[in-house]
């Protein structure tokens, strides 16, 4: 019996290593490189170019769109070439990154702000009725909604009805939706952690409740809130499905905050890491062109959401060691 | 509220008080008068009531669903604390509490002290430290934490942190100091230390003391009210009740009997 339930661990972890090694593997090839500075600033650093390949004077060459328009005007003859062209598979995914660490900022503001209210609420004034009992239960019921649905509901909701179009601001409204109920039932546990004492002792020295939150449970409570959100970062940063319809545009050559006017910052979709892979990946015919732009992509993904998800653990740790009871 | 008491009329009177958790009665008709600047001990065996009651006087029972006054009045002062006119807020100042378990804010000594001021809006530093020291002095605790007020109050042992709730109730400056069993979590040496210090305080304060222990009650109170399943069963001179209990029960009680 016992060989069973370990296999069936080794089984995660040969799936889980087999990802992130073909990943890793695969993607730093598209990441890093041979020469100085040894990453490659073009791939992260520039936005996202069609790649062409053809031959010329006996040799193979790859060219992006820019290069290759210089090229054919330069080089005599070689304004009838025929090159084989693959969208998105030269330059970068500088516009992607930024796109992503805009929606998982907004997004977990939105929903921070809003969920530890909402469990504010629910732990330290409603009193268990019917109706609280009732909310607990949308809630539960909210979190196992899928994704896909929450894309549809934002497109209803912000991009249609509200007529935001698809834009950055539609999408942060839907992933803090979807990550709410986290946040909710996270913070709420938390704030439950929190010993009844120090609440009773800020009463006892003539707090109003507002008060007594504030100073007494609020602060102590904020380690656990932080540590329920890097949760809800990782899940925000990861969704495809709700930003699909809301928030992510296949393509835009300017980033995020090249507007003209500021209010276009809000208004105008963005690129996104997860839907970027998506985007690549759904091309046919695969190739080895496309496929350095798909794992090059995915690696850089991954290290995102672990590099926010350290900065909060590490954030959390600091304020950790300041209140410790 | 005016203070014009002299130090043997009654600051606290509780008349035909009857109290409820939801439909489970707690305290039946409970007449006591609790005098300035003295210390009133309550005593008697778990589930008597006398938490109960040491938590009606500053309200804090409000807080539990359910918990109601279903007839009879405190007054302080003279004002029924229940009346409408009654800021519960404004109150508790005036009635301080010191809880059984200690309970330090995870803040530094300094700003567990400042805490109750800073909540009234004080942001005067000389003040606010002139507070502190005299707190600290008055929970004779000074001596221990003046070289490290910015410290952690949870770095300070079981006895100092009660020592230090109870600066923190004087920084507010009380009328009365409602102890809960403040030495039930503390060794004989810590106890013996807060002890000493309630009897520093009853020169300024009306103290209301809970506790499960006869001794201390015979040592630190000059009253002794002893309560039986919510009721007032005895009160009188401290003296009287461990010498010439009236009450049969109560002499069962004090000289260890049951309870």
């Amino acid at each position: 019996m016992v060989a069973l339930f370990r296999a069936a661990t080794y089984a995660v972890l040969l799936a889980g290593g087999g990802v992130f090694a073909d990943i890793l593997y695969k993607g730093s090839r598209t990441v890093f490189q041979a020469e100085a500075p040894f990453i490659n600033t073009t791939f992260l650093f520039s936005s996202p170019e069609s790649l062409h390949v053809f031959e010329w004077e006996g040799r193979r060459r790859e060219m992006g769109d820019r290069e290759f328009r210089a090229f054919r005007e330069r080089e005599p003859g070689a304004a009838d070439v025929r090159a084989e062209s693959f969208v998105y598979s030269a330059g970068g995914i500088w516009p992607c990154i930024a796109g992503t660490l805009l929606l998982v900022a907004g997004a977990m503001s939105l929903a921070l702000a809003v969920g530890v209210s909402s469990a504010v609420y629910l732990s330290e004034y409603a009193r268990d009725g019917r109706f609280i009992r009732f909310v607990r239960l949308a809630i539960l019921n909210l979190a196992g909604v899928p994704s896909i649905v929450f894309g549809l509901f934002g497109f209803g909701m912000f991009v249609i009805f509200f007529g935001w179009n698809v834009s950055l601001i539609a999408g942060w409204f839907t992933l803090a939706f979807m990550v709410l109920p986290v946040v909710i039932t996270a913070s709420e546990e938390a704030l439950k952690a929190v010993p009844q004492g120090l609440r009773a002792a800020a009463l006892a020295l003539g707090a109003t409740r507002w008060q007594t939150i504030r100073t007494a449970v609020l602060p102590y409570a904020l380690p656990g809130i932080l540590t329920s959100s890097i949760l809800g970062i990782a899940r925000v940063a990861g969704e495809t499905a709700p930003i699909m319809f809301t928030a992510a545009y296949v393509v835009r050559d300017q980033l995020p905050w090249e507007v003209e006017r500021a209010v276009d910052f809000l208004f105008q979709g963005v690129m996104a890491l997860p839907y970027h892979i998506y985007v690549v990946s759904s091309k046919i015919p695969q190739n080895e062109y496309t496929e350095r732009v798909q794992y090059g992509t995915a690696f850089v993904f991954l290290l995102l959401v672990a590099l926010v998800a350290a900065a909060s653990i590490l954030l959390r740790n600091r304020l950790r060691a300041r209140l410790r009871w | 509220m005016p203070n014009q008491t002299t130090a043997s009329s009654p600051i606290v009177e509780i008349s035909e008080l009857d109290f409820c958790y939801g439909s489970v009665p707690a305290l039946h008709g409970v007449n006591l008068a609790i005098p300035a600047r003295q210390v009133t001990a309550l005593i008697g065996p778990s589930g008597c009531g006398k938490s109960t009651l040491l938590r009606c006087l500053n309200r804090m029972n409000d807080l539990i669903e359910g918990a109601r006054v279903v007839r009879g009045s405190i007054r302080i002062h003279g004002v029924d604390i229940h009346g409408p006119e009654v800021d519960v807020i404004e109150l508790r100042k005036h009635v301080g509490m010191v809880f059984q378990k200690s309970n330090p804010f995870p803040k530094s000594i300094y700003e567990n002290i400042a805490y109750g001021l800073r909540l009234q809006g004080v942001r005067d530093r000389a003040r606010l430290d002139a507070v502190v020291e005299q707190s600290l002095r008055g929970a004779a605790l000074w001596d221990e934490v003046k070289d490290r007020l910015q410290q952690s109050a949870l770095g300070l042992s079981g006895g100092q942190q009660q020592r230090l709730c109870i600066a923190r109730t004087i920084a507010v400056e009380p009328e009365v100091i409602l102890m809960d069993e403040p030495c039930s979590a503390l060794d004989p040496v810590a106890t013996a230390k807060i002890e000493e210090l309630i009897q520093e305080l009853r020169s300024r304060y009306s103290i209301v003391i809970v506790t499960h222990n006869m001794q201390q009650a015979a040592r630190c109170s000059d009253q002794t009210a002893f309560f039986y399943l919510g009721r007032l069963i005895e009160h009188a001179p401290t003296r009287d009740i461990f010498t010439s209990p009236a009450n049969p029960q109560t002499e069962a009680y004090v000289s260890g009997r049951f309870g």
